[in-house]
């Protein structure tokens, strides 16, 4: 098959999606109370603009950005903010949070429509990007206005809609690209537009095959875009990996994207993109795929952005005996959480929940004996079981011979390893220590 | 337990799935690959050398056993001896590395040797090839190839006196490889191939030896970096100094060598770079022992001597 891959490394772990990969997403009525934290994007956390006791309406703004890189937050229902504290957040920090109670009349800020958006200038286009607070909604968070404003030096000639959704279990950007195929080409074109840029790609993985028949089929109204199915083999998904299996190009050590003259975007914050540009309407909710074998009734939702986890997992049916993990996000990337009273967030892909059985907990692991399973592995081309020697010893300086800062912490080596040593755990602390 | 019954959720570090592959899981494709080699050396050498291979095993299992149970465990509670052993984090002697160990220096070993030799080897392999560095993960050299080494310093007349094939168990005669460097004299490779030769108990059978490489293959335990740079290094290499190719790659511990001892995952390097280096520095080693040294063999003291400069190549980066 001449599918298109990545050259170096890469797993193959079981993809679990027939859990909702068949389901049509369904609608989560928002719950009474929710809780919107003020930081969920990569950047600067936003300032509050409302007060406690103050009425909110749905999509009206309640956090303002402080910095350039960062996105405002809206409130997703309509009701009256009770208190802005600080709550637990998927990633285990605190983060400062509205609460808001739910007074379930979803009354709305009037949003106007424009229907010619895509004749608009590309200043005006990014600007109501740049409003409705739109985030990498893949699960890295990052601003979509600051991947869209390149430094001048820095050209951009191709932009990839990622729809390749490597994580295991997950399949929320699937069900977008069966249910809204046109909506995410849509976004494709204002993106192509806002950058000047001829070439838009969509690549998905082989094992969507009903994605990508529907995206080929609603691709073919649009100029200068394809749909390209991928290899299945993670971290397809990953920027690096997308734009070497699609271009061919690679890019540089420390680099972004945009080094090598892409932009990459997840098929959600196309989505997205679209419904802010036509709608002027802000992120205020995303398809949450909740599964797993831990989870009585799996579904793909679409969950106001705040609501609890416990909510959602609750509107499936509960959890089943025996669950010992739930992830926000994949379970190769994503966060084990210690509670499930944490919201749902613009970065939440998923829900996974985990059972005991079959998933193994290894409290002591085994002194490396350098199999070489992890570097063939590393989709980087790395040497993880140096990282995970050296930061054994305390050699935290010395893993920067080895390219420390390449690893994106795609976990493949450590899914490998059969001494089951926890090496991107490792990494992270050499990460953190050599920074300071 | 406690978990269970509070209704806890477990955190930890990305990713949460893993593939089940263990180091058992290694140990045991190895330990299955050399079954057909060593059914084959029984059929050929007699019932002896599954005495010798059993006693070079279980001895291997008892050593690491006894010494991680001496040396290496923090905790033992000696009121249920049997249930801690088992349960004990520090003795690993059931992640079936000492096994691999004692079987592969059994298949180095003659088929006449007492059966004395097989457990002082095996106790050096494992003492102070295996645990004196730290245990498997740390050790600098390949175990079973150190206790050869030792045994053939030590006792050299048991260590190449060599028995004839099919059960003739009186019948003492040379190697193919003794019998070219003393003799100039040619073994026909069809007889190299099938293993109707005389040598180790497991080396001689070419056929059962890549029967068991093919399992090993086929299950990703090795890859092919190090067994094909070995043999075609060896293979080059012995053409260009005028020796004969063919009967170089097929005599003497080289396939043994080649597939088991240098594709030892501890003792060689990691990256697939590193792996081709170390395959053609133990192949160059090899032939230029077998022309020029003193011994007939190379294979045992070119993959230590490989061993010994393993870390180095490993500093190559990818």
């Amino acid at each position: 098959m001449g599918l298109l891959t990545f050259s170096v490394g890469g797993i193959h772990p079981n993809d679990n999606k027939l859990y909702t990969a068949n389901l049509p997403i369904e609608n989560l009525k928002a719950p009474k109370q929710l809780v919107i934290p003020l930081s969920q994007h990569a950047g600067a956390p936003c300032k509050p603009v409302v007060e406690p006791g103050q009425r909110v309406f749905m999509y009206s703004k309640i956090g303002e950005p402080t910095a350039f890189v960062s996105a405002s937050v809206h409130s997703s229902v309509s009701g009256k903010v009770i208190e802005i504290r600080n709550h637990p957040s998927s990633t285990g920090r605190m983060v400062l949070s509205v609460v808001i109670e739910n007074d379930g009349k979803d009354e709305a800020v009037e949003l106007e429509e424009d229907e010619d958006y895509i004749n608009k200038e590309p200043d005006v286009l990014k600007e109501r990007i740049k409003q409705a607070g739109i985030v990498g909604m893949g699960g890295a968070t990052f601003p979509t206005s600051v991947k869209l404003s390149p430094p001048k030096e820095k050209p951009i000639d191709s932009i990839i809609i990622n729809g390749a959704e490597c994580e295991p279990y997950l399949t929320a950007d699937h069900r977008m690209m069966v249910e809204k195929p046109i909506e995410v080409l849509e976004g494709l074109r204002v993106l192509m537009k806002v950058l000047g840029v001829a070439n838009g790609y969509v690549g998905i993985e082989n094992n969507k095959k009903d994605a990508i028949k529907y995206m080929v089929s609603a691709c073919a109204g649009f100029e200068g875009i394809k749909v390209l199915p991928l290899k299945v083999k993670y971290p397809q998904g990953a920027e690096k990996m997308l734009i070497k299996s699609i271009l061919n190009r690679e890019v540089p050590a420390g680099g972004l994207p945009m080094d090598v003259r892409v932009v990459v975007q997840n098929v959600g914050t196309a989505y997205a993109i679209y419904e802010a540009v036509r709608y002027n309407r802000p992120v205020v909710e995303r398809v949450v795929s909740v599964t797993g074998a831990g989870i009585k009734n799996p579904k793909n939702l679409k969950v106001r952005i705040g609501t609890q986890i416990k909510d959602v997992i609750d509107y499936c049916g509960g959890v089943k005996a025996g669950v010992s993990k739930v992830i926000a996000g994949g379970p190769m990337m994503g966060f084990a959480l210690y509670s499930t009273d944490i919201p749902v967030t613009k970065g939440t892909s998923g829900i996974v929940a985990l059972v005991e059985q079959g998933l193994t907990h290894y409290e002591k692991y085994r002194a490396c004996i350098r199999c070489g399973r992890c570097i063939e592995a590393c989709p980087m081309g790395l040497m993880p079981q140096m990282f995970s020697v050296y930061v054994e010893r305390g050699f935290y300086e010395d893993c920067k011979d080895y390219n420390l800062f390449d690893c994106f912490e795609c976990g493949s080596c450590t899914y490998v390893c059969p001494a089951k040593r926890p090496i991107v755990q490792q990494i992270r602390l050499a990460k953190t220590l050599v920074k300071r | 337990m406690e978990r269970q019954s509070r209704n806890l959720l477990i955190t930890s570090s990305p990713p949460y799935i893993k593939n089940g592959e263990t180091v058992h899981c290694l140990m045991f494709d190895v330990i299955i690959s050399l079954v057909p080699a060593a059914l084959f050396s029984i059929y050929v050498f007699g019932v002896r050398s599954l005495w010798i291979i059993f006693i070079s095993s279980m001895t291997a299992v008892i050593t690491e056993g006894v010494l991680q149970l001496l040396f290496f465990t923090k905790e033992f509670n000696y009121k249920t001896p049997i249930l801690s052993f088992i349960k004990s984090e520090d003795i690993t002697v059931t992640d079936g590395s000492a096994l691999v160990t004692g079987l592969l220096l059994a298949f180095t070993l003659p088929p006449t040797v007492p059966y004395w030799i097989p457990i002082v080897g095996t106790v050096v392999a494992i003492a102070l090839g295996k645990l004196a560095f730290g245990g498997l993960g740390y050790n600098i050299f390949n175990p079973a190839l150190l206790g050869r080494a030792f045994l053939l310093a030590a006792w050299p007349v048991y260590m190449t006196t060599w028995l004839a094939t099919i059960n003739a168990d009186v019948v003492t005669t040379a190697t193919p490889l003794s019998m070219m460097k003393e003799d100039g004299q040619l073994t026909p490779i069809i007889n190299l191939i099938v293993g109707n030769v005389s040598g180790s108990i497991g080396e001689t059978s070419v056929v059962a030896l890549l029967l068991g490489a093919a399992y090993l293959f086929y299950k990703r335990t090795i890859t092919w970096h190090i067994p094909v740079s070995y043999i075609v290094t060896v293979f080059v290499f012995s053409l260009v100094l005028g020796m004969p190719a063919f009967f170089h790659v097929f005599s003497g511990g080289l396939i043994l060598g080649a597939f088991y001892m240098a594709t030892d995952v501890v003792t060689s390097p990691c990256t697939p770079k590193g792996r081709i280096i170390f395959g053609c520095g133990a192949g160059i080693i090899t032939i230029l022992i077998r022309k020029y040294g003193g011994y007939p063999e190379g294979v045992c003291y070119a993959i230590l001597i490989m061993n010994a400069v393993a870390p180095l190549i490993d500093r190559i980066k990818r």
